[in-house]
């Protein structure tokens, strides 16, 4: 593991996010509320900007002709298709996956990349260290 | 010896030969009302009595109209395929008509007919409540008045309506379909209330049938985003006779979509993969598939072997002798087809009412 | 101890490399936007400008100046393809070739305006604008890129005055295509538009018919659709509608050698349609008496698919079954730059491929079908 200083805590005021290569990875720093966040910069369905996408609430409804947004700012929708991710945790907030009872015989040729799910956005611990943000990987 | 013994066949369709077998169930005032200004030839545009798929050749009658009495249906279809139940699904324009309440007294004495003609001549008939898709609360009438005859296993309406299905203004049906335990059955047709296609009217009838297809899907995604499978989880949906090759593509774009715009309709919690295969079915009639190599693929990909039903769409023209069902099912597959799918989704065909 | 900063701003992100990188793609759809409503003034008359003014377009919409259904994202735009020096996603040729073209190395993009250039109401607004937004295209785009090749707007409307835009653009090397929309006022099979279909074989020049445009009906046979999550789907059903109409009234026998590419309207239908249109026929050739061929042999003849939104199978192999029941030889690569269901060229389509199945798609199918040089 590697420790990078990325910036000075200053760089990124709450509430907003900055993409920086650190380590020759792009990471998106994200500050909700003082505590720091990192996602790889890459969203799992096609490798768009996950982290240059709307940072947002989460919109729900139990009914229909219900619409209420909760958790504003914790959420992030990727720049291109709006999948939906959970900033701390980089869960996918549609669950894309399903259990089969049966399996289907699966095309696995080298380079190819396949993508599973559950979709998961890839975190980045991140801490502050005497005012600047490090992360560790 | 019969093709599939004890199956259960989920879409035939006995014809009214004219309003004249219908005269006799109505009161004095429809009556009085068809007859003096001359109304008849109702039968819905979707159907033209003379077109090939309409009618296979060898069950067309030399005169009158096809599958107009039981003892027809039974010698050309139920004996002939060993069936055990067949759901009669007689498709009307009083479904169609643009007075609500002239379409609610035709489907009213259709289903009259169906129970005195069909129900009480051969235990092996049921049948969908026709009703008026017109008006949710003349439909939900005769939904009321034909509920306690257990021998109706479905509501039934036209795929193409006056607006999209899951609108509030329909969810008066699907509450009485619920409260019923009758699943609503959609079949390929339509009240011609808008153009065939979405870019105007079709030259030819060939495309307005190939369409309807597209109208299943349209109507799905209606109900699932309206959130009608939210409001009434008990409620479940029959495509009847809108093909079955079409589902997969469906399915995966509805999910694709979905997974990008899911914050406009917050209440939709479930991928719309999950909702179809809970609440939704299909009779497997047309298969719309070449070969056998294709149905196995198709099936593959619809990925439940619950979702199928098994119907001949008799007197329509699908197949060739007694082949109702493609090559390329396995066995369970069709097993489950022919008998399970059918009771599991139509809870009243276990009862015996007789 | 001194702390070292390392950091680089990267807003753009660096796309993942791969082998794609050697092989220079085709792009079918990139959409051009107006940097400045100047840059469309200019080449109209000062009586359609007044007319704009005032009226606006006058289209079948339920709003005076903006598209029935919202869209999710402003512009329907990818919101990275913002340009840093302002100005709509697609306005920017420089942010194009940097975001797009460079990145992907795209050797040739297909403009696609989604300008409302034929959706007036009024023909004649109809034919000023289209070979207004003619002139855009090559003034701004493709004089400056000429890896970006112009579309032929043509008013589908007035068939006539459609087919007088064809033949006054022809020559130019500049249009690599003729372009009408999948949602027009009757289905494209129908009479009135085959003086079109006659213009582009005489031609020789390709048709793109991109999702979207002016219907006279509702989206459904069923009506309205109330949310964007259904009419983003229901919209490319006009795809498998048209498709059928131009098969069985007969466009691909009258003119056999006409090529057409569907473009944004998915691709999972098209073998469901060939068998569903084939079965039909064959009960019902009385009514199509004199079409020539089977319907899925025209789907295979004179059509090619384009590959956005790619669709995504629940079990990702049954993209390859889907692509040998279309036929290898029939799907070309599309972007939809820079809108939100862009399909990125190295992610999107995710089976192995071998080499010559990756080179089809993303470049000699295409190839077969444009000129380009």
């Amino acid at each position: 593991m590697r420790r990078y200083v990325v910036a000075p805590v200053a760089e990124i005021p709450p509430g907003t996010r900055k993409v920086f290569t650190v380590g020759g990875r792009p990471i998106g720093i994200f500050n909700l509320d003082g505590v720091f966040y990192g996602l790889l910069n890459r969203c799992p369905h096609q490798g768009g900007s996950l982290c240059d996408g709307l940072i947002t609430g989460l919109a729900v409804g139990d009914r229909p002709g219900e619409f209420r947004m909760i958790r504003k700012g914790e959420m992030v929708r990727c720049p291109w298709h709006g999948w939906e991710f959970d900033i701390r945790t980089g869960q996918s907030w549609c669950e894309p996956a399903k259990v089969r009872a049966r399996a289907y015989p699966t095309e696995i040729a080298s380079g190819a990349e396949v993508v599973k799910g559950p979709y998961v956005a890839e975190t980045v611990p991140v801490t502050v260290d005497e005012q600047y943000v490090v992360v560790e990987f | 010896m019969s093709r599939y013994p004890g199956a259960i066949d989920c879409d035939i369709h006995p014809t009214v030969p004219g309003i004249g077998v219908l005269l006799p169930y109505m009161d004095d005032y429809w009556q009085e009302a068809f007859l003096s200004r001359g109304i008849d030839g109702l039968e819905m545009a979707s159907y033209p009595p003379g077109a090939p798929i309409s009618c296979r050749a060898d069950w067309r009658p030399a005169k009158g109209r096809p599958a107009a009495d039981s003892a027809t249906i039974a010698r050309q279809s139920l004996d002939v395929m060993g069936t055990a139940l067949a759901i009669c699904n007689p498709l009307t324009g009083g479904q169609v008509a643009v007075s609500e309440s002239m379409g609610a007294a035709v489907c009213r004495a259709v289903n009259d007919w169906i129970t005195k003609e069909f129900l009480d001549k051969d235990p092996r008939f049921r049948a969908s409540i026709i009703v008026p898709p017109q008006s949710p609360e003349l439909a939900v009438e005769e939904i009321e008045r034909r509920a306690s005859d257990r021998r109706f296993v479905q509501v039934m309406i036209p795929v193409a309506v006056e607006m999209m299905l899951g609108r509030r203004y329909y969810w008066p049906l699907f509450a009485a379909c619920e409260k019923h335990g009758l699943p609503l059955g959609l079949h390929a047709g339509s009240l011609h209330r808008y153009p065939t296609t979405s870019n105007g009217w079709s030259s030819h009838y060939i495309q307005d049938y190939v369409s309807h297809s597209q109208t299943f899907e349209e109507q799905l995604l209606s109900l699932i985003h309206e959130g009608a499978f939210v409001k009434f989880p008990g409620l479940r949906v029959v495509l009847i006779e809108s093909g079955v090759s079409w589902l997969p593509g469906f399915i995966w774009r509805a999910i694709k979509t979905w997974r990008g715009v899911r914050a406009e309709v917050p209440y939709v919690k479930r991928s719309p993969a999950e909702i179809v295969r809970e609440h939704v079915r299909l009779t497997a009639q047309p298969f719309d598939a070449p070969d056998a190599e294709a149905v196995t693929r198709i099936v593959e990909m619809i990925d439940s072997d619950e979702m199928l039903l098994f119907a001949t769409d008799y007197p329509h023209w699908q197949f060739e002798g007694d082949r109702a069902v493609p090559d390329g099912l396995s066995a369970p597959f069709l097993a489950k087809m022919l008998i399970d799918n059918p009771i599991a989704t139509y809870p009243r065909l276990k009862e015996n009412p007789t | 101890m001194s702390l070292m900063l390392e950091r680089d701003v990267d807003t753009l992100g660096t796309p993942p490399g791969g082998a794609n990188t050697r092989l220079r793609i085709i792009d079918c759809d990139i959409h051009p936007y107006l940097r400045t409503p100047r840059d469309l003034d200019q080449f109209l008359s000062a009586r359609w400008r007044q007319h704009l003014a005032e009226y606006g377009k006058g289209t079948r919409g339920i709003y005076a100046a903006r598209g029935t259904y919202p869209r999710f994202m402003p512009n329907t735009c990818r919101r990275d393809a913002w340009p840093a020096a302002g100005g709509l996603p697609g306005s920017d040729v420089d942010f194009i070739r940097a975001q797009h073209l460079d990145a992907n190395d795209v050797e040739f993009g297909v403009l696609e305006p989604l300008l409302e250039g034929n959706s007036p109401r009024n023909v004649e607004l109809q034919a000023a604008l289209c070979s207004a937004f003619n002139d855009w295209q090559v003034t701004h785009f493709t004089d400056l890129e000429p890896r970006l090749r112009a579309s032929i707007l043509v008013p589908q409307d007035d068939a006539e005055a459609a087919v007088a835009e064809i033949e006054k653009r022809a020559a130019d090397p500049r249009f690599a295509q003729i372009q009408l929309s999948s949602r027009t006022p009757e289905p494209l099979g129908r009479k009135r538009y085959w003086p079109i279909f006659a213009a582009a074989e005489r031609a020789k020049l390709p048709i793109g018919l991109h999702v979207g445009g002016p219907s006279a009906a509702a989206p459904s046979a069923s009506g309205w659709p109330s949310f964007y999550v259904e009419e983003h789907q229901v919209l490319s059903h006009s795809m498998p509608t048209q498709a059928a109409s131009l098969i069985l009234e007969g466009v691909f026998d009258r003119n056999p050698d006409l090529k057409i590419i569907l473009i944004e309207g998915g691709f999972a239908w098209v073998p469901t349609l060939g068998w569903r249109l084939d079965a039909n026929v064959a009960k019902m050739r009385s009514e199509v008496p004199n079409l020539k061929l089977r319907p899925s042999d025209y789907l295979r003849r004179n059509l090619w698919y384009a590959t956005q939104p790619i669709e995504e199978p629940e079990y990702p192999q049954h993209l390859r079954t889907v692509f040998d029941w279309i036929g290898w030889d029939r799907i070309v690569y599309s972007s939809d730059y820079p809108h939100w269901d862009y399909d990125d060229p190295r992610l999107a389509i995710k089976i192995a491929m071998s080499e010559a199945e990756r080179r089809a798609i993303f470049r000699n199918n295409a190839a077969q079908i444009y000129r380009f040089n």
